[in-house]
């Protein structure tokens, strides 16, 4: 199946980009193909290449980046909700793009399932 | 409402594929930004001519009010462009039922026309979604 996740909170705080990120494992894992990720509201923050978290704890944008590369998924992040929280191009980690909604709605439109991640 | 869609976004994008897309309001206007951001989606949607509804429930009954008036707290009053939504062919306007009459509020009080439905019609017409998201 192909399908779509939308992250919608931010990293740390809220369980729902670790959870996206263990669904995508898991989902590619039995097989499934990963259309898109799309970071909206406060899941902008999980694309800055300047998040350090304390060495005992999980990266959870290098994760992301790493997951990317091994399995060539497009990570798009909006670029309304990331320009008012100061992501920019600069900042951002690898494997990221920013883009705009149409992103979030032609995955919908593309994606056999879009997954929805946040509150 | 060119200053909510980022102007130059609004070219066709007709990939040939309709899907429903239904967007889930629950917060009240103010207070979050997720009513406002629900609009952003909604018109890029109509961009892609997909078929479209947008639902109201619990504190999203709020969003469709008449007389909003936010001077006091320094943010722009969005409600107009509920009444544009019109404009860009999105005409499925859903209001649950419930959540209106718990808030005492009725038809009347909302400033665009919808449609009012029970909890088993809101569930009934979610269950024929392709795409549904929240806000």
């Amino acid at each position: 199946m192909k399908l779509g996740i939308l992250v919608n909170e931010g990293p740390y705080t809220h369980q729902a980009s670790d959870t996206a990120y263990q669904f995508a494992t898991a989902a590619l894992e039995k097989g499934h193909r990963i259309y898109r990720v799309f970071f909206y509201h406060d899941g902008v923050n999980n694309a800055t290449r300047l998040t350090e978290p304390p060495q005992d704890d999980r990266h959870i944008v290098n994760r992301w980046s790493k997951l990317a590369e091994q399995h060539g998924i497009d990570l798009v992040v909006c670029v309304a909700a990331a320009l008012r929280r100061g992501i920019k191009d600069e900042i951002l980690a690898k494997g990221f793009r920013i883009s705009g909604l149409g992103q979030l709605v032609e995955t919908g439109i593309q994606a056999d399932r879009l997954v929805v991640f946040g509150d | 409402m060119s200053d909510l869609t980022g102007g130059g976004e609004m070219q066709d994008e007709s990939s040939g594929i309709i899907k429903k897309f239904m967007f889930v309001n629950r917060r009240a206007p103010y207070g979050t930004v997720y009513a406002l951001e629900a609009l952003e989606v909604v018109l890029i949607s109509a961009a892609f001519d997909q078929d479209i509804s947008m639902v109201f429930l619990d504190d999203g009954v709020y969003e469709l009010v008449k007389g909003q008036q936010t001077k006091a707290i320094d943010v722009k009053n969005f409600s107009p462009a509920y009444r544009a939504l019109e404009g860009y062919d999105i005409e499925k306007l859903y209001v649950d039922a419930d959540s209106l009459a718990a808030r005492g509020l009725t038809e009347d009080n909302l400033l665009v026309p919808v449609e009012v439905l029970s909890a088993a019609q809101m569930a009934e017409l979610m269950d024929q979604q392709d795409v549904v998201i929240g806000f």
